[in-house]
């Protein structure tokens, strides 16, 4: 009872990191029909800023988050504006080809930049503790990690259903040409949503520095985990996303508890049997 | 690639532009044959390195088939280089160490595991068939880990030694008859591929390539047809695994990595899909590539061949050679 308890804290905490960095890329890959392997790279840059700047720069944890937030979201911004956005035109192999290359080049530069060793994020006193929830105790880092991520699965949907931002993202992907001529602009809301996604993929390299350690090979490590999660959910899903996410989490948590000499195997066993049963997505019939 | 031409191309070949090579089919086999039989009189103190061209070239070759003749974008290709080589080396350490009969049986392996998985793979198209190209590579590769007693799991498969080729030629110290086996059988190979793409089969899979559903109204049976080229690829890739396994006397988990398959996929794009040289350039430039950079350090290495993936992506190298030749013209 007591395992279960855990497979189900741990794999719900799993299952909503891999939900926040993957939300992003399901954004840009199902409403933006843009192939982005350099997602995984994204997160790396967040959870190393939030690790330089808390240790280095000695600044405190709730200030450094935003703000290695803020710097993924510029530079996903930069690379959106200047290189990215030619390239939505292309054929899938060109642009599955230039990011993994970018992917490339930010391992290669991350590792020169600060080196080969596993970076921690030291967390502040409120967060390293635990928490009484009157039956039992948890760990204050989980609740905060499950907690981010209901709150970013809420506050995307919202933004993408109700908001006149979300109107303009599903115009301009529906039919930019006459989204442009009705004076939306299209460009903005593009960079807008590639920079949003960016900014969420750091966000999740910060939550999930402690399962998922922060190394250079760590944007392709874990970027089979994430397109995982994208292909279940169905992409552009953010309800499906989020519900392919924690039921992979889980199983991926429980088979590390209970048959670790397995590896991976149940992890992908599930996916398979999921996209073969649901190939547009869990939720999409 | 012109999409408009007209179904009855499959009828009067010659006349269009996106119509057969008239280039005998022996042709670039014999060119390769005698570039690899150069390359191995200049280069005697290289057959290591030369073995290792031989053999990624194949691999990538299968997986030419696959992505650039059949259209299916693949990410999971090393599974079935690794069970290839698996099949090899438990062959040759359980049963008997003849390589030629251990290369029977892993082409085998590899195109048994290619009618397997593919008949259960090909149902999907696009992003979905690639993720579980991937599904099926990694449960392989957690089999393999698991599978101990027979992989050897992440210490590796060794201690197979393979008994001499033919009866007669022992595998030298120096790797002179591995380069020149792994040589012959790529050339062979090749051949093959070349006739198979060539063939009425090889036409009818390039339309499906094009466009599925006119194929299928046309009546090609279409995924019986891509079902038999995965499988054909699967052989090709099995053939490359257990030359790689008895040529090196180790099967390594790598064999069955992502990063094999990714690897195997950024060479082919290097070379130009589609067209089986493309393979045979993109693989042989990216090993020479490998073993220079990697030897002065691995995260260089991948600085240089990111910087390579962009820029090819950017500047394609079709456009770089009409740029360059226009340059030239000018010049003269």
């Amino acid at each position: 009872m007591n395992t279960f308890l855990n497979i189900l804290i741990d794999g719900l905490a799993y299952g909503m990191v891999l939900f926040v960095i993957a939300v992003g890329l399901s954004v840009t890959l199902g409403l933006m029909r843009f192939v982005n392997l350099s997602h995984g790279a994204f997160a790396m840059v967040g959870g190393y800023c939030a690790a330089l700047l808390t240790r280095e720069a000695q600044w405190s944890f709730w200030l450094a988050v935003p703000a290695a937030v803020l710097a993924t979201a510029l530079l996903g911004a930069a690379l959106e504006a200047l290189v990215l956005r030619h390239l939505y035109r292309r054929n899938d192999l060109e642009q599955v080809l230039f990011t993994i290359g970018l992917s490339f080049v930010l391992i290669a530069s991350t590792n020169a930049l600060v080196g080969p060793q596993v970076q921690m994020i030291p967390l502040p006193p409120a967060l390293a503790g635990s928490v009484d929830l009157g039956f039992r105790t948890l760990p204050a880092q989980r609740l905060l990690v499950i907690a981010a991520g209901c709150a970013v699965a809420a506050l995307a949907a919202w933004t993408v259903a109700r908001t006149r931002f979300g109107v303009r993202l599903r115009a301009a992907v529906d039919h930019s040409g006459t989204a442009s001529a009705l004076g939306i602009p299209i460009r903005t809301v593009q960079c807008a949503s590639f920079a949003a996604g960016a900014a969420l993929a750091g966000l999740g390299g910060i939550l999930g520095a402690e399962l998922m350690p922060l190394e250079p090979y760590y944007a392709l490590k874990y970027l089979v985990l994430v397109l995982v999660v994208v292909a279940v959910g169905g992409m552009g899903s953010i309800a499906g996303s989020l519900v392919a996410a924690v039921l992979l989490g889980v199983i991926e948590t429980a088979s590390k508890y209970l048959a670790s000499d397995w590896g991976s195997l149940f992890f992908f066993v599930a996916m398979a049997t999921l996209l073969a049963w649901r190939p547009n997505g869990l939720l999409k019939r | 690639m012109s999409t408009m031409t007209p179904p009855s191309a499959l009828a009067a070949p010659p006349a269009l532009a996106t119509a057969p090579r008239c280039a005998p089919a022996w042709r670039a086999p014999l060119v390769l044959l005698v570039v690899g039989l150069a390359a191995c009189a200049l280069l005697p103190d290289q057959f290591g390195l030369l073995t290792r061209i031989f053999i990624t070239v194949l691999f990538v070759l299968s997986l030419d088939l696959v992505v650039g003749i059949g259209g299916l974008a693949t990410l999971g290709h090393a599974a079935l280089f690794g069970t290839g080589a698996y099949a090899a080396g438990i062959f040759a350490l359980q049963v008997q160490p003849d390589p030629l009969v251990g290369l029977l049986v892993g082409i085998a392996a590899g195109a048994a595991l290619a009618a397997l998985s593919g008949a259960f793979l090909l149902r999907y198209q696009g992003f979905t068939f690639l993720m579980l190209t991937i599904a099926v590579s990694q449960i392989l590769l957690s089999l393999a880990q698991k599978a101990r007693r027979w992989t050897g799991g992440d210490d590796g498969l060794s201690g197979f030694v393979m008994g001499p080729l033919l009866g007669r030629f022992e595998f030298d110290l120096e790797g002179r008859v591995a380069a020149l086996y792994a040589l012959a059988v790529l050339v062979l190979l090749f051949y093959l591929a070349r006739r198979l793409v060539d063939s009425p089969f090889g036409l009818a899979v390039r339309g499906i390539h094009e466009n599925r559903a006119r194929m299928a109204a046309l009546g090609t049976p279409v995924l019986a047809r891509l079902w038999l080229l995965y499988t054909l690829a699967g052989a090709i890739a099995g053939a490359a695994g257990a030359l790689s396994a008895q040529t090196n006397a180790v099967v390594g988990m790598d064999s069955l990595s992502f990063a094999l398959s990714a690897e195997a996929l950024v060479m082919l794009i290097l070379g130009g899909a589609g067209r089986l040289t493309g393979a045979l350039v993109g693989a042989t430039v990216f090993t020479v590539l490998h073993h220079t950079a990697a030897s002065i350090n691995p995260y260089h290495w991948l600085f240089v061949v990111g910087a390579l993936l962009m820029l090819v992506v950017l500047v394609s190298p079709a456009k770089a050679w009409a740029w360059l030749r226009r340059r030239a013209g000018a010049v003269q």
